[in-house]
């Protein structure tokens, strides 16, 4: 029998606080592993847990396994700056990360699990007459496609965000920005253990601590997954491990065309609300917002060669700074406290993968690189729907690897925003 | 951030070259008679390893020439630099000791190239 967690609510908090919060219970179990699952799900990152979560709630399927070789939300999930926005160019990726962002807004309530999703705007700058152009037609394409979008002039900008310097005379100017309002932030581990937590109620097994390092197929059928702590069996695998994508299609004899970067990321030291939005600029390389907690939050670029060392370079961090200190020259004294990097896993046409392959029962979601925390809800949707039927969803239809061979790209390199 | 030893000027931060991805693909020899899955892997498909891997830089900022070098991607040890047509050398590397595990020494920046 599956016993559904208890409900959190005021009531819970104050009866806790009487036990000074001591009794609250684990939010997921830690289960036996079984021998065999009806579907595996290889990654415990938002993506993997969304899938084994809507799998159960939309397809019903009652034995499922998440197995994970760190710990939940240990990987891109929670370190990321979780920044979420819809407003990309191309049709195809307009209609699945808005179907995300739809999620994104019911979230708390469906989870019963406070991920703290605040739709305080998204501001992509533009510094130059090609910037201008470019966001210009995003607008106009977002609008096309119900995508709720606004162009600010430089005045509207520094009304939106008063601390932004918009002085004609720094080397790249604020020349407009577009604005989404439905865009925001949210709290990324919230997320990984809202799900975890949603996914457990429903019977799903989160293993944690469990690498996989095989996948046995059978006749071209998938049979199971050989892991460091055995072998467990299932005739569905769906593989959503970001950076180590690469290394477990390997196992399979598939070939991905993604290559894994590491991407970084630094808070400052917390101060007084300052920014109340998310300010976003290609051309400079810069993204900042505020957490609750009053840091700021900023990313860095990717690293120019591939590693999985969860470490980048220093001059990418350099490089952002003097673009933040430009765009806002109150931060130039402020000390940054953490600094860390995430493997991202970057495909070609920087869309991402979420597909059947030649093997039956072997499913892949990948390929998000820089930018797939704010499709997560959305991915895990569609990939359980692909998992459940082996059959792609209509908004994961367009995004199979088959496009490499098609030459049916969805480039949006640049066409978006560049990152996140 | 690593220290790359250019084959024609010498050690210098990494900075100053670009990384041009996988070594020795080679362009197809015949290219009408490939197929388009052949194109794709030609094109697009990477090994994308974790572990030792064949590599291309360019010293971009420097001399502009192109060279390989060895790399280990779990530790970002750089272990040989070699030039353009020639064969990939055999080097031992710190492998991760699981496919998507840490390799023995852990991983970390090793920014110099090991000398033996
Ligand atoms: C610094 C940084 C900033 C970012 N900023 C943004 C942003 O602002 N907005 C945005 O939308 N996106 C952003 N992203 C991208 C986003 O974080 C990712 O696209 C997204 O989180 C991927 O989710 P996931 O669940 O697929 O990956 P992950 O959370 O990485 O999950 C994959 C999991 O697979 C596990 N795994 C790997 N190999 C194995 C194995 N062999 N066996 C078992 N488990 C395995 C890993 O341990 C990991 O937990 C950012 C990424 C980084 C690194
Ligand atoms: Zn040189």
């Amino acid at each position: 029998m599956i016993k559904s967690p208890k409900k959190y609510s005021v009531f819970s908090l104050v009866k806790n606080a009487f036990s000074y919060h001591e009794n609250w219970q684990p939010a997921w179990k830690n289960p036996e592993i079984k021998k065999e699952y009806e579907a595996i799900i290889v990654g415990g990152g938002g993506h993997g847990l969304t899938t084994a979560f809507y799998l159960a709630k939309n397809h019903g399927v009652k034995n499922i396994a998440v197995v994970e070789k760190g710990w939940i939300g240990g990987g891109n999930t929670g370190r990321n700056t979780t920044i979420i926005r819809s407003n990309y160019l191309w049709d195809q990726s307009a209609a699945i990360y808005d179907h995300a962002l739809k999620l994104w807004e019911g979230m708390s309530q469906e989870l019963n699990y406070n991920v703290m999703f605040s739709q305080r705007g998204v501001m992509n700058v533009a510094h130059n007459l090609h910037d201008v152009r470019e966001l210009k037609r995003r607008w106009h394409a977002n609008r096309l496609n119900g995508v709720d979008c606004e162009w600010l002039d430089t005045k509207e900008v520094k009304k939106f965000c008063p601390v932004i310097n918009t002085s004609p005379n720094i080397r790249y100017p604020v020349m407009g920005a577009t604005l989404q309002r439905r865009a925001g932030t949210a709290r990324h581990d919230a997320v990984a253990w809202g799900y975890a937590r949603g996914a457990d109620s429903m019977g799903v097994d989160i293993i944690q601590n469990c690498e996989v390092t095989g996948i046995n197929i059978n006749n071209g059928n998938v049979t199971g997954i050989e892991t460091t702590r055995g072998t467990i069996n299932s005739k569905k695998i769906g593989v959503v491990s970001a950076g180590h994508s690469s290394v477990i299609a390997k196992m399979a004899g598939i070939k991905l065309p993604l290559e894994s970067r590491p991407l970084q990321a630094l808070v400052s030291e917390p101060v007084k609300p300052v920014i109340d939005t998310v300010v976003m600029s290609n051309t400079i390389h810069a993204y900042v917002s505020q957490s609750d907690k009053g840091e700021l939050v900023i990313g860095a670029g990717t690293d120019g060669y591939n590693s999985y060392s969860q470490r980048g370079g220093f001059n990418i961090v350099e490089d952002t700074i003097m673009a933040i200190v430009e765009l806002f020259p109150l931060f130039s004294r402020m000390k940054m406290l953490r600094h860390w990097g995430g493997i991202v896993d970057i495909c070609p046409d920087a869309s991402p993968i979420i597909s059947k392959t030649h093997i039956n029962g072997l499913y892949f979601n990948c390929g998000w690189g820089t930018g797939g925390f704010k499709a997560t809800p959305g991915s895990g949707w569609v990939f359980a729907h692909t998992i459940a039927n082996d059959q792609p969803h209509a908004l994961n239809a367009p995004f199979s690897i088959n496009r490499f061979s098609s030459g049916e790209l969805v480039d949006e390199h640049g066409a978006a925003a560049v990152a996140h | 951030m690593l220290l790359i030893n250019c084959p024609y000027c010498g050690e210098r931060e990494q900075e100053e070259f670009s990384c041009g991805g996988e070594a020795h693909i080679e362009r197809p020899k015949n290219p009408p008679d490939l197929n388009d899955d052949q194109w794709a892997d030609y094109l697009f498909l990477r090994q994308n390893i974790k572990g030792l891997q064949y590599e291309r830089w360019n010293h971009s900022f420097g001399c502009r020439q192109w060279f390989n070098v060895a790399r280990n991607t779990a530790t970002d040890e750089i272990l040989a630099v070699y030039k353009m047509g020639e064969k990939p050398p055999v080097v031992e590397s710190n492998d991760p000791i699981t496919p998507c595990g840490e390799p023995a020494i852990g991983s970390g920046n090793f920014s110099t190239s090991k000398k033996s």
